[in-house]
């Protein structure tokens, strides 16, 4: 029986057929979700800037896998994926890229400023570096309070030369904040490559420089993410020790949708290259051969993700503009 | 009411503050083991201990960005530039982080965090730390601004720009730090933000001003009587939001309009209150409204260059004479 397959711990994976189901339709519903989003796009339904995590899926999946709901995430603009797998409605984030008023954000954020307070989504920001020291304030907020929560903070290689890298990974470690620093190394700081930015390409090796734990993480396979992310998370929950892993993946896509191919700055044959890692396809592989999960199972989630991402389209669509008040609402917070 | 210094009366608003309200704390350099560069908060380590008084290396981006993430979950920090210049380096943070993201949430998370320290003209510290900073952030909408020139006010705004639920850039003076004032010991006693203040009441013309400028337009006024010209001061106290109802009220009494501020005039705060009252009162006006400004010059550092580029008494009294027609005929 395909029921009773599925319940067969795979032997060396640690990884039985739920949480094999779970990874493998979070990193599914990023990518479905995404290629709606590129698709929306070219009808001209999303506007603006428009970065997929098309190839980097594994690290929200990964990573997020390991959280308590109460949990903080604070990511860039590329966080759709972090944005979604943290709960947050597919139907609203659409929505919120669409524009309109049943978004995240009623429509005011849009793609690169996704905020989530119920699921403590905290945003969403598009100027490279500059989450990082709000990430540490969480941290510190954490602690302050005397809670045992952590924060992920999401950022890319292209933040690692600016200079709130350095100064919140010092105040993270100088005060032992509970803060997991997650570089999402995909190589390219938008068209410029690691090597032509940093002196030192092994990010990782930043950590042992402020005295955190830290390593390098291969970011196309889920597992080995959630392993890592699993370590530093137990890691600041016990004793409020930041880390920093540099997990290392790769975007299929473009810098953004106005850089669709990525051809200028990378080779054709790296991009093909790098797809034979596709996390979600070595991942599908990995549970099915020993039978951890079934084709019929991964027909099962793929139907579903796809029913989940054609209803959040569907919503978008339907859902209304801003009426125009909302122009001059949530400028200030009246205070009560 | 007490009388003390304007730096005694926000150390006993910061007091006040983080015995009311455990969610308030301090951050910034220097502020707890050296109590302050400028002594504001002398005391309150010991008083609070070293979790609400937090001493930071020199990274304003990184603690301002540390404050506004706290903020965003519940705490309600306070920020010390050691002076405003230094805010440049957390201007992004400022900018385009504490100014926006309730706006950008759609109202899901509010940052209600006071950045506060001295900042304008000051004696002699030449063009890096002697500057009018508060138009950098008085055109970002997201972002209250107060400029507090007596101990009663320091206080009183400082209480509530730590009560409201929103970023305040509040900006202090090296050279008003040791004003006396009376000052009122309740502890619920605040100013609400949006307030501007009759300073001295007169029938001939309004002059608009602040901070330093505002103790040089008092003695410029007392000259002034004297040749029988009787002047009205109005304080705003909170550029952003600014209380220019008070402002054109007293335009509509007095028809003519000085403003005065130390700051380069171009596109500053005179120039928008210049705007507001033309827009609004022109046909009460008999003169056209004139600015009394900083040159528009870095702050030189010797003591006569330094007169040079900032408004004087004699230059806010010339600028009132030629409002009221009176320059060289009387």
């Amino acid at each position: 029986m395909a029921k009773a397959m599925t319940q067969k711990a795979a032997p060396g994976l640690g990884l039985d057929a739920d949480l094999a189901r779970k990874l493998l339709r979070d990193m599914l519903l990023i990518r479905r979700f995404e290629e709606k989003a590129a698709e929306a796009y070219a009808l001209g339904k999303i506007g603006g800037f428009l970065h997929l995590s098309i190839g980097e899926e594994a690290v929200a999946a990964g990573a997020t896998s390991v959280l308590r709901p109460d949990d903080y995430a604070i990511s860039t603009y590329r966080e759709h994926g972090h944005c979604l797998i943290k709960g947050s409605d597919p139907r609203r984030v659409m929505a919120e890229l669409f524009g309109r008023v049943d978004g995240l954000s009623k429509g005011k954020g849009g793609s690169m400023h996704l905020f989530d307070k119920e699921h403590n989504f905290l945003g969403g920001h598009a100027i490279v570096g500059a989450h990082l020291p709000i990430a540490a304030g969480v941290g510190f907020a954490i602690k302050y309070r005397g809670g045992d929560q952590v924060v992920l903070c999401y950022f890319g290689d292209g933040a690692v030369p600016e200079g709130e890298f350095h100064e919140a990974l010092n105040l993270a470690a100088l005060w032992k904040l509970p803060v997991i620093w997650l570089c999402e190394n995909n190589r390219y700081a938008m068209g410029t490559s690691l090597e032509r930015a940093l002196a030192q390409t092994e990010i990782w090796k930043f950590g042992e420089t402020y005295g955190i734990p830290s390593e390098p993480v291969d970011g196309m396979d889920v597992l080995a993410v959630r392993a890592a992310v699993g370590r530093a998370v137990e890691r600041a929950r016990r004793d409020k020790t930041p880390a920093l892993l540099e997990v290392r993946t790769y975007r299929f896509r473009g810098h953004s949708m106005r850089d669709p191919a990525g051809a200028v700055y990378r080779t054709k044959e790296e991009v093909e290259r790098e797809k034979l890692r596709d996390p979600i396809l070595l991942f599908r592989d990995r549970v099915l051969k020993p039978g951890v999960l079934s084709e019929d199972d991964v027909k099962k989630i793929e139907k579903d993700v796809n029913d989940l991402v054609d209803e959040a389209v569907a919503f978008a669509d339907a859902s209304p503009e801003p009426p125009a008040s909302e122009l001059f609402t949530d400028i200030f917070k009246e205070s009560a | 009411m007490a009388v003390m210094t304007y730096r005694e009366a926000l150390n006993l608003a910061l007091r006040e503050e983080l015995t009311r309200d455990p969610n308030v704390f301090v951050i910034g350099e220097e502020v707890g083991l050296y109590e302050g560069a400028y002594k504001v908060t002398q005391g309150l380590l010991k008083e609070f201990g070293p979790k609400r008084i937090v001493d930071t290396p020199i990274a304003e981006s990184g603690f301002t960005g540390v404050g506004i993430g706290a903020a965003m979950v519940g705490l309600r920090p306070v920020v010390e530039m050691m002076t405003f210049n230094f805010a440049l380096l957390a201007l992004d943070q400022i900018v385009n982080s504490a100014a926006k993201l309730h706006y950008m949430s759609g109202g899901q998370y509010n940052v209600p965090l006071v950045i506060r320290g001295p900042g304008g003209p000051a004696h002699q510290l030449a063009a890096q730390h002697s500057q009018s900073m508060e138009v950098y952030f008085y055109h970002v909408p997201g972002l209250k601004v107060v400029r507090p020139s007596t101990p009663m006010d320091a206080k009183g705004l400082l209480k509530a720009a730590i009560r409201d639920d929103n970023p305040v850039i509040f900006i202090e003076s090296e050279t008003l730090y040791n004003v006396k004032g009376e000052v009122p010991e309740d502890p619920d006693f605040v100013i609400p933000l949006g307030q501007a203040v009759v300073r001295r009441e007169g029938t001939d013309v309004t002059v608009v001003a602040y901070m330093g400028m505002m103790y040089r337009a008092m003695e410029a006024a007392e000259e002034l009587a004297k040749d029988g010209i009787s002047v009205e001061i109005v304080d705003p106290r909170s550029l952003q939001p600014l209380d220019t109802a008070t402002i054109i009220g007293s335009v509509r009494k007095t028809h003519r309009a000085v403003v005065v501020e130390a700051g380069a005039g171009f596109a500053g705060m005179g120039s928008e209150i210049a705007t507001e009252i033309t827009e609004e009162a022109f046909d009460d006006l008999d003169a056209p409204v004139l600015r009394v400004t900083g040159a528009q010059a870095p702050m030189p550092y010797a003591r006569n260059l330094e007169r040079a580029k900032t408004p004087t008494k004699e230059k806010i009294a010339d600028a009132i004479r030629r409002v009221c027609y009176a320059n060289g005929s009387r």
